[in-house]
């Protein structure tokens, strides 16, 4: 006979320290939000991890984790919850790789509204269902009120490389074309927005997005592909500049066909922001030889995700790496590497 | 984006570039200081020298709000955030001035001193009704630009009766810091100039009249112009013309928003609050006779200097910074020993590197892969 139990009060409950203690009330809290909307085999054995077959024929995996820290929580066009599918499938997906499964740890603060908690689980697992790539073990910690801010979320995705699918920033070479997948900036913007020191109002969504079937459809078109990345903090001039510094080779973009939606342009003129270095969260930058990029761009646009994928430049020959843009004034000037933060100007 | 792009348009800029090429005079320099941080801004983010003959040279000056603060003013804004225990608020790019001791606001705040940044000078008035316990100081810098905003903020305080709200005052004055750099001429260090780009955003706010004395006394002419690159292009084929001429008048080009007479409630706004102060030492340009404002005596319970005997040092620029010589146009960026070593906009030693309206930031941020060792650029076509 099993004893009978309180349901979890998901409109009212909090998170409380005993959610977190290996107890009663943290089995509870794993079975009724957690197994339930995650929903897999894997997670119902009820093992510490999760152990699953290799595909036959596989070439190698690739594994990548990121954790989850934004603020606020809920944002125009996504939260906490789906970014954190997202930013673990693309991390996978940037390698080349074929995401297969994910972990997702969470560290709650107490009294956190189970509300809160359980609409976060829902999207990631809306996320996790969509994208095709199911979160098979996880881990819950509770810290006390104040040392955390309300949920942090880990996910860590593994997947498989097919054979022959090589990318790395180091195989650029000078004459190689740089492609977006489209319009920059949109995450980073939606926050910006939300903020509650900012009484700034936009309708600009943030664009998370899980990119592993445009990387798949891009790869199939154009297996020459040098490399891939998703430009998130430090928005495309970080990734520039990484690539740069990997390559050893400069690169030049040209500021009028980098796609940029208009809200996005007068929010960052409000703010004093330059986009290129906004955070975006369902956009990748790709790099392939001269002669495959109309193909690659074809294949992008063909793709959801990639229909506003534009060419926007090439890597160069320059002993210092450098970044440049001509800008649409018909000047040249850097795109340096994002210093501190991203701070506005005042006058 | 409208009323944005058109003021950035390639084709227009090639087009005013053609007119400037035609008409300098080849065997002359033009010397031509842009005042303001935010024409350092446009001239390196927009690429702009690259379409100017090399006769013409554009020469940054200070006005830069954060580059000008001496080191003096924020370590006592420091001691403040950390000693008097305040909410201390203050605009983005002065967290990262540099002051004594290796610190900053920024560092401060790290420490666990109650540093905020604000938007705008009401989100610091904001901060003070939302916590009637704290003390909040807002330490307000900036030209005129922002002057009237501050005076905005301590008449808002003095209706409420806000007890815990107080403004640290460091506004400056431009005409008073143009006449400064022209009074210097003689001095060995000084640049030889031959007209102005004037102030955009200061002279919507003081209009083009307060210039006129100047042009006619130092005989330069002074275009007020736009933040835009176009602006600055206009602007410059404007002070070539008058040069070519022989003529140092005041000239607008800014008309979509400055007026001779400017904006007069703001000017009232300010002159109901604020009185010139006897002296200010700026950064750069040492100190200068009846070139800041304090608050006046009527509001004397707002004014942070008051309330807690803030008293200020001098303190010296680090030897090896050159700020004080870029900031009056007289030495290039590239000219300071430490930039781009020692001294970067991650690691500034000089407030020319903070603010990206710095000229040491703009240039290093933008331009610096010009005066680095030619490399051989493929220049590949996308």
């Amino acid at each position: 006979m099993t004893s009978y139990s309180r349901p979890i009060d998901f409109k009212h409950g909090q998170v409380d320290l005993t959610h977190g203690s290996g107890g009663r009330a943290m089995a509870q809290l794993i079975h009724e939000l957690f197994v339930r909307h995650f929903d897999n085999d894997y997670l119902r054995t009820q093992n510490d991890g999760a152990c699953f077959p290799l595909p036959a024929g596989a070439g190698r995996m690739v594994m990548a984790t990121d954790s989850h820290v934004v603020s606020p929580l809920f944002f125009p066009g996504g939260d906490i919850g789906c970014l954190s599918v997202h930013g673990t499938v693309n991390d996978v997906a940037m390698a080349g790789g074929k995401p297969l499964y994910l972990a997702a740890s969470f560290i709650l603060e107490e009294g956190f509204p189970l509300a809160d908690l359980k609409r976060i689980v829902i999207s990631m697992a809306a996320a996790a269902k969509e994208a095709g790539v199911p979160i098979v073990t996880g881990d819950t910690k509770v810290v006390e009120r104040g040392k955390g801010d309300g949920v942090f979320i880990t996910t860590t995705g593994v997947g498989i490389v097919p054979p022959g699918i090589e990318l790395g920033p180091d195989r650029i070479r000078p004459g190689d074309v740089i492609l977006v997948s489209g319009t920059l900036g949109d995450h980073g913007v939606a926050i910006m927005s939300q903020r509650e020191n900012l009484s700034f109002e936009t309708v600009i969504e943030s664009d998370t997005a899980a990119l592993h079937t445009l990387t798949a459809a891009m790869l199939d078109a154009v297996p020459t592909i040098r490399t891939l990345r998703d430009p998130t903090r430090g928005g495309l001039a970080a990734v520039l500049n990484e690539f740069a510094s990997a390559s050893g080779c400069g690169m030049l973009v040209h500021e009028k066909t980098i796609p940029i939606r208009p809200g996005v342009t007068a929010a960052c003129e409000l703010l004093g922001l330059d986009p290129l270095y906004v955070a975006n969260e369902g956009k990748l930058v790709a790099i392939c030889p001269a002669e495959d990029a109309e193909r690659l761009l074809a294949a992008m646009r063909a793709h959801p995700h990639g229909a506003n994928a534009a060419i926007i430049g090439a890597a160069i020959e320059d002993a210092n790496g450098f970044v440049q843009m001509e800008t649409v004034f018909g000047g040249r000037r850097m795109v340096d590497w994002l210093t501190g933060e991203q701070l506005p100007r005042i006058c | 984006m409208k009323y944005i792009d058109e003021y950035r348009d390639g084709a227009l800029a090639r087009r005013v570039a053609a007119a400037i090429a035609a008409e300098v005079e080849p065997r002359r320099d033009y010397r031509l200081m842009e005042f303001c941080g935010g024409h350092t801004h446009a001239i390196s983010r927009y690429g702009l020298l690259d379409l100017l003959p090399p006769n013409i040279r554009m020469i940054h000056g200070p006005g830069c709000p954060v580059c000008v603060l001496p080191i003096g003013r924020v370590d006592s804004a420091i001691e403040l955030a950390r000693e008097q225990g305040v909410i201390l608020c203050t605009y983005a790019d002065t967290l990262r001035v540099p002051a004594s001791d290796g610190l900053s606001l920024i560092k401060a705040k790290a420490q666990g001193a109650d540093v905020r940044m604000v938007y705008s000078a009401d989100d610091a008035l904001r901060i003070a009704q939302d916590n009637p316990g704290c003390e909040v100081v807002f330490f307000a810098i900036g030209f005129e630009t922002t002057t009237p905003m501050t005076a905005a903020i301590i008449k808002q305080a003095a209706a409420l009766d806000l007890p815990n709200f107080s403004v640290f005052c460091n506004h400056v004055l431009t005409p008073a810091a143009m006449v400064h750099i022209m009074e210097s001429e003689g001095d060995p260090d000084a640049v030889a100039l031959d007209g102005f780009v004037g102030p955009a955003h200061v002279s919507t706010v003081i209009g083009y009249g307060p210039y006129e004395g100047f042009a006619v006394h130092y005989r330069k002419p002074v275009v007020i112009s736009g933040f835009e690159p176009l602006d600055v292009m206009q602007s410059v084929l404007m002070l070539v013309r008058q040069i070519n001429a022989g003529r140092a008048v005041v000239e607008n080009q800014f008309t979509r928003a400055v007026t001779r007479e400017g904006n007069r409630r703001a000017q009232f706004m300010v002159a109901e609050v604020f009185e010139l102060r006897a002296a200010f030492d700026w950064r750069g340009l040492g100190e200068v006779p009846q070139s800041a404002l304090q608050i006046k005596p009527e509001f004397a319970t707002f004014d942070a200097e008051k309330r807690y005997g803030i008293a200020y040092r001098q303190v010296p620029d680090p030897k090896a910074c050159e700020c004080a010589a870029i900031l009056r146009g007289h030495k290039h960026p590239a000219d300071c020993k430490v930039f781009g070593t020692v001294c970067t906009p991650d690691h500034p030693i000089g407030a020319c590197m903070v603010s990206s309206e710095g000229a040491c930031a703009a240039h290093y941020t933008y331009g610096r892969f010009k005066v680095l060792p030619a490399t051989e650029d493929a220049g590949v076509k996308a």
